[in-house]
């Protein structure tokens, strides 16, 4: 009798075992469907809704209310991106170098950097739209301008940087540091010429990764960059990037054909950027000579 | 009798609250090969890098005692750690080259050091690969990736990275335990041959390879030097019976 009851018992399990290994198979199934499936359908309905109307006179170089060119829009993306990363850049690499490979692991400042950078990670956009209009922008006098924009962006995009770049420093293992250390190279030739060639894809994917959040970022422009139509003649001068040029038509509701047209482009826009990054961290781990 | 290259006396050192030597007193020979022997977690890699204080870089260490290069204490203040490295270099139980070219890896040392000039670069590099021995598996393409190359040759390219500084000391720590035989072999022979230029310490885990390359061996065990002296003696007479307790291979 006992003998029966535990191959019974047995039994019994392997089913329930062969149920949830299906089951759980399934789920598995079903996350990476939905994911990808909605990932197709975002893209395809942009791209059905927006195509037809990309005409020529998108792309004209004053926007008018007529043409409703993107092409300004488009310039000033460029130009807050390329400011913002000049400016976070330095400021997180060299952040993430002092954390990794400078400070001692368990200070305090340590410590208090790690949460600061984990804290301003966290916090929403619209958060730092409003600071930057209250320091930037009111307090500091900048207006709705590039500089207000931008600077709120570095905020923005600073933690993003310092934590990639640490990611980066940490991957490089300890071998290779001291075998140029035991060469008798000090730690500046060290970082340079040993640790940060190795570590430069994973530093480089997240600055790419910064432009990206920049780029696709609308909350925290909106009140410190401004809406203007017009491209930025000097810094003090407002603008508008093209996620909020589409925000803002889709909310006049009176373009709502061209605010889908410019939803292609700037999907063009972060898939150019991605691939950009892929292919060159990819590149550069291969190369690293 | 050789000459006396390094002096270590009474060392003690700590990592955090726990002692991982002590009382260490021995002496290196010049252009002999010493041996250091024992069980894991005996010290005696912790030891070797007291030899070129790779231990500055381990938080938490706290070294007491005196080690003397050429009768100079190498930690005194005044004692400059790069130059010290210059002097005494090192191989790693794990083959670890740059991810750069194999050229680039052995002129790495001397242009940490100053040397720009091309000419004289080349012939660092040939002459350094020449005493490792491996010259002629690589001569036709330094410009290649060292990593793309196999274990053995890595280890012997650490190796002619480390001469390119052209060092006084070479330190080995368990530089074949990662290698297949074949390359083991290669690399013993080469510090047979090395020794006649470079004073050589050498940890290993491997008994036979400590007799046979060996001219001093020092027995580790629990952070302490138990027995230390020709290595013939050591292996056929040794007066501790710890010591013959391990070379016999009733513990270890």
């Amino acid at each position: 009798m006992p003998t029966e009851t535990s191959t019974l018992t047995t039994q019994k399990t392997r089913n329930t075992k062969q149920l949830s290994s299906k089951l759980i198979r399934l789920l598995v199934y079903l996350s990476a469907v939905v994911t990808f499936g909605s990932l197709l359908f975002i893209i395809l309905f942009i791209l059905v809704r927006g195509v037809p109307y990309i005409t020529p006179s998108l792309f004209e170089w004053n926007y008018t209310t007529d043409n409703v060119s993107l092409l300004p829009s488009l310039l000033t993306t460029l130009i807050v991106v390329g400011l913002s990363l000049l400016i976070a850049t330095p400021i997180g690499v060299f952040t993430g170098f002092y954390l990794v490979e400078y400070a001692d692991r368990g200070n305090k400042i340590v410590k208090a950097i790690s949460m600061a950078t984990d804290t301003l990670a966290a916090v929403p956009s619209i958060v730092y739209g409003l600071f930057g209009m209250l320091f930037f922008v009111t307090f500091l006098g900048f207006q709705y301008s590039v500089i207000s924009g931008v600077l709120t962006a570095v905020i923005m995009v600073l933690p993003l940087i310092i934590r990639s770049t640490e990611e980066a420093l940490l991957s490089v293992g300890m071998p290779l540091r001291q075998a140029s250390f035991a060469l008798g190279a000090g730690k500046l030739r060290t970082i340079f010429t040993v640790v940060l060639p190795v570590a430069m894809p994973g530093i480089l994917s997240g600055v790419i990764l910064a432009s990206g959040r920049i780029v696709g970022e609308t909350a925290a422009l909106m009140y410190t960059l401004g809406t203007s139509t017009n491209l930025p003649t000097d810094l003090f001068s407002s603008g508008r990037t093209l996620a909020l040029h589409m925000y803002v038509l889709s909310s006049e509701g009176l373009h709502v054909n061209e605010a889908n047209a410019t939803a292609v482009v700037l999907v063009v826009f972060v898939l150019v950027i991605n691939a950009l990054s892929t292919y060159l961290s990819k590149r550069l781990s291969k190369g690293g000579k | 009798m050789n000459q006396t290259k390094m002096t270590i006396r009474d060392l003690n050192l700590w990592y955090g609250d726990f002692q991982a030597l002590h009382g260490m007193d021995l002496e290196i020979p010049e252009n002999e090969v010493t041996a250091f022997i024992g069980p894991s977690g005996c010290g005696k890699s912790t030891f070797i890098k007291t030899l070129n204080r790779m231990n500055d870089l381990v938080q938490g260490c706290r070294i007491e005692g005196n080690v003397q290069l050429d009768g100079e204490n190498i930690y005194s203040h005044r004692y400059d750690v790069n130059n010290l490295r210059k002097r005494v270099g090192m191989v790693f139980q794990q083959p670890n080259p740059f991810p750069k070219s194999i050229y680039d890896n052995i002129a790495y040392g001397p242009r940490t050091h100053g040397i720009r000039d091309k000419q004289q670069l080349d012939q660092i590099v040939e002459e350094s690969l020449k005493k490792a021995a491996i010259w002629d598996e690589v001569k036709d393409h330094l410009d290649r990736n060292a990593l793309s190359i196999s274990g053995g040759q890595q280890q012997r390219i650490c190796i002619a990275r480390a001469l390119a500084i052209q060092p006084e000391v070479l330190l080995m720590d368990e530089p074949t335990s990662a290698l297949d035989p074949i390359s083991t072999a290669k690399i013993e022979e080469l510090v047979t041959q090395l020794k006649e230029d470079y004073t050589i310490v050498m940890v290993t885990h491997n008994m036979q390879q400590a007799s046979r390359v060996s001219d001093k061996t020092a027995f580790f065990l629990n952070g302490y030097i138990v027995e230390h002296g020709d290595t013939r003696k050591i292996f056929t007479n040794p007066e501790h019976e710890q010591t013959e307790n391990y070379i016999s291979g009733r513990f270890g």
